[in-house]
């Protein structure tokens, strides 16, 4: 897309770029053929004394064909089309590769708390690293994130990640991605929330693995405080909820 | 001509006499399809400003947050959700569906088909007072303590349904009681619409006499009747859970959000092509008359336009592919929502096709008309890349989003409506509009509309997100260059509502004190261009037979490059 605005910092973001740039392609070249065309004929039989327009049905064979064959060439782009997309989005939302870290994502109005597993790679433990509005995650590591709300919907939106997902209060949803670019990134909410939504943003970290360790060292005293505040199970009397990428 | 001199004597059946009638009778209470399509025309042209006033608050917030906005103030979040939501709300169900369908469709069904009036005037009464009644309430929702409602547009639980989450507890029923009434006078619209097309048509005049205007009329009504029982059955849901402590959305409770968003775009993304396609129509009866040609494939665009409304049915789930839907089901809609393109292309092909051969005069109906090709192709090609499933993950409630439908809605609910007004003004009041005031108002529209989207584009592409109050709590978002963008915006939309007064002033001047119009200033075909101008209660002394289709025009070997429906051969 427009990778010196939003760069590409997940496994993922260069096919949903090259996504782009096909359809970009595609439709260019029809819109400024229909566009030349039309803008064309309207030069061509502008009115002008003593020219009668012509009497055309449009069951014409030979005119008729104009119509016809551009309409069979864009069910086939659109074949194209239709089979990119759905590479990109399995990539995206059908598919789950093993994770190397799994991560929870809670969104309220109006903030997002991140839950990383801390040293011990495991969720819900007295060394979890509980933070808000900030998420520092490590390149080239596999994330799962487990995304909660606890209100309304919230939509857990990460551009340079390419990655968008809606959060349901009342379910769970699994999803991944793998960093591949270190910097700071923008979080937002895409999913209005209320009169906070215009502020409900947080800060991605993607960073090296050392400066990762450093960090989780920095919040390693803040344990204690993650496990009292480790928000309640959802909700048990619940029907399961399913989560929706990579259910099987 | 088949007709004899009209004049204002009744031709007998259900509407009685002509003379003095009281105003309040005649204006307010009329059962009169074209006092009821006035009605319609200007409630939903004073609602579209109101939805512009709203635009340009948010906009100048957009461009100059905090600032104090000359008119308004300044604009708090709580209002600015209320200002997004109502402004769609109102384009969209107060002004589009209102003027395209009940207004056009309402002056141009009877007259078109060669009737005297609608088969249910008192029905078609009831259903405009019912929208009056709708939106009164609507604007009323905006003055209620706690202020309007702000959960957009689309509404969605739990943030809609819960008063403790939209903090807005009287705005936000208010909003969904307003909806539901406005549906229920839109159905009883379109039951009226299509009964009097199919039993009313004038003797002769067979499916394939019917102009494009009135089948794509008719098609959107059954497009609307058939979508949008699941809205209003949801609509009454959400009101329950506001007022009642029902759970349906609820999750806490049992209920299910995602069930309100299936309900909802069920019938909302029929409702595109509900108001597309009477604009479509509306734009094929003016290509005609100033291209002076038959339209071509006449048969192949009806059948596109049912295909269309068929496929329609199909595509809802685009809107909800990161909504937490199973994802297999993504690929099944995107399949379907970019096959649509097939018709729509056809359609659009068709009507480029027209041209060819013409004798075209760009008038200002004939500018309207082209523009809406020109500018719908945009909206229609930028459609591809938010049904491609892979890349709505990224486009999905960015403003790529905003400018992408507004390319469609515009041409629609704007620039067809400026078409079809320009074009039947003359039937309507009886005078000619100023062609030269017509085109300056054309340019200060279509260059400014240009001005305001191209960067909402751009801004979409790099990741703006939607219904945001104030960009600067997102540093990637806070650039110059995107600010630059959203000024650029804001300016021109201002430029473009500033031209909007030269309209105003063609349009009440021409009522009255424009050139006096005869029947068919354009030497159009259609029936409506038989009666007099404008026509009285009844339409016709003598109602037309119909002796062929609607647009032949520039037929070798007459002396004359029209040819009306009514004209013995």
């Amino acid at each position: 897309m427009f990778d010196h605005v939003v760069p590409q910092a997940s496994s993922f973001a260069g096919g949903v770029d090259g996504l782009f740039w096909l359809i970009t392609w595609i439709v260019g070249l029809w819109f400024i053929a229909a566009e030349g065309m039309f803008f064309w004929l309207m030069w061509r039989f502008r009115r002008r004394p003593g020219v009668p327009a012509m009497y055309v049905t449009g069951k014409e064979k030979h005119l008729k064909r104009w119509i016809n064959i551009p309409h069979g060439l864009v069910l086939i782009f659109d074949v194209v089309i239709i089979v990119a997309a759905i590479r990109v989005w399995v990539d995206i939302k059908q598919t789950l590769p093993p994770a190397d870290v799994t991560i929870r994502v809670n969104s309220q109005q109006w903030a997002w708390t991140f839950t990383d597993p801390g040293a011990d790679g495991v969720l819900d433990t007295a060394d979890d690293i509980r933070t808000t509005d900030e998420l520092h995650v490590v390149t080239g590591k596999t994330y799962h994130f487990l995304l909660e709300s606890k209100d309304v919907l919230h939509s857990f939106f990460i551009p340079a990640f390419r990655l968008k997902q809606d959060a349901i209060p009342g379910r769970i949803y699994t999803g991944w991605f793998k960093p591949t670019q270190a910097g700071d990134y923008d979080i937002q909410c895409a999913e209005i929330c209320g009169i906070g939504h215009g502020v409900m943003g947080a800060k991605l970290v993607v960073e090296g693995a050392d400066a990762h360790t450093a960090w989780l060292a920095q919040h390693a005293n803040d344990g204690a405080l993650a496990t009292l505040t480790t928000p309640a199970p959802a909700d048990t009397t619940k029907p399961a909820a399913p989560a929706a990428a990579g259910t099987h | 001509m088949a007709h004899a001199t009209t004049h204002t004597v009744s031709h007998g059946g259900a509407h009685g006499g002509h003379h003095d009638e009281h105003w309040v009778k005649k204006y307010l209470w009329s059962t009169d399809h074209k006092i009821i399509a006035f009605q319609y025309l200007f409630t939903g042209m004073a609602m579209a400003l109101v939805g512009a006033f709203m635009a340009y608050v948010f906009r100048m917030q957009l461009a100059f947050p905090g600032s104090n906005v000359p008119l308004w103030g300044v604009v708090s979040p709580g209002q600015y959700n209320a200002l997004i939501t109502n402004h769609g709300s109102i384009m969209i169900f107060w002004v589009a569906m209102p003027v395209l369908i009940a207004g056009f469709g309402n002056y141009l069904i009877p007259l078109m088909i060669g009737a005297d009036d609608m088969v249910f005037p008192r029905i078609n009464r009831l259903s405009y007072q019912l929208f009056l009644l709708s939106a009164i309430i609507l604007l009323a929702s905006l003055v209620v303590p706690n202020g309007g409602f702000g959960g957009a547009w689309t509404a969605y639980p739990p943030l809609s349904a819960n008063r403790v989450y939209n903090t807005t507890p009287y705005g936000a029923s208010l909003w969904v009681l307003a909806v539901a009434i406005e549906f229920v006078a839109f159905l009883l619209g379109g039951i009226n619409f299509i009964v009097t097309a199919m039993n009313s048509r004038a003797k002769g005049m067979r499916a394939f006499d019917v102009p494009i205007v009135v089948w794509t009329i008719v098609i959107a009504s059954i497009l609307f009747m058939a979508s949008v029982g699941p809205l209003i059955a949801g609509a009454v849901m959400l009101l329950f859970d506001q007022l009642a402590g029902t759970s349906f959305f609820n999750p806490n409770r049992g209920g299910d959000p995602i069930l309100w968003q299936h309900l909802f775009w069920f019938f909302g993304h029929p409702e595109v092509y509900v108001v597309l396609l009477p604009a479509m129509g509306i734009v094929a009866e003016v290509m005609t008359v100033f291209a002076r040609k038959k339209l071509f494939a006449y048969q192949t665009v009806i059948y596109t336009i049912i295909g269309t409304g068929v496929l329609s049915f199909f595509v809802w789930a685009h809107h909800q592919f990161v909504a937490g839907i199973d994802p297999r089901m993504a690929n099944v809609f995107t399949v379907t929502t970019v096959l649509v393109s097939v018709p729509i292309a056809e359609m659009c092909f068709v009507y480029i096709a027209t041209l060819y051969g013409g004798s075209i005069q760009f008038s200002t109906p004939m500018l309207w008309a082209l523009a809406f090709l020109a500018e719908f192709l945009i909206g229609g090609v930028t459609g591809i890349y938010l049904g491609a499933s892979g890349l709505d993950v990224f486009y999905h409630d960015t403003y790529f989003v905003v400018a992408h439908f507004h390319y469609t809605f515009f041409p629609i609910a704007i620039i067809a409506v400026f078409a079809g007004i320009t074009f039947w003004f003359p039937k309507m009041f009886g005078r000619m509009m100023s062609d030269g005031w017509g085109k300056v108002h054309f340019w200060g529209t279509i260059i400014p509309f240009n001005a305001i989207f191209i960067p909402l584009f751009i801004l979409g592409a790099y990741g703006e997100h939607r219904r945001i109050f104030d960009y600067h709590n997102f540093p990637h978002l806070a650039t110059p260059e995107m600010q630059a963008l959203r000024i650029t915006a804001t300016v021109a939309l201002v430029v473009m509502l500033l031209f909007q007064p030269v309209f105003l002033w063609n349009f009440i001047r021409s009522i009255a004190a424009g050139p006096k119009a005869d029947r068919n200033p354009w030497h159009a075909n259609t029936l409506e261009w038989t009666a007099d101008s404008p026509p009285p209660h009844g339409n016709w002394a003598e109602l037309p037979e119909c002796h062929r289709g609607p647009y032949e025009y520039s037929v070798e070997g007459r002396p004359t490059d029209f040819w009306p429906q009514d004209e013995q051969a």
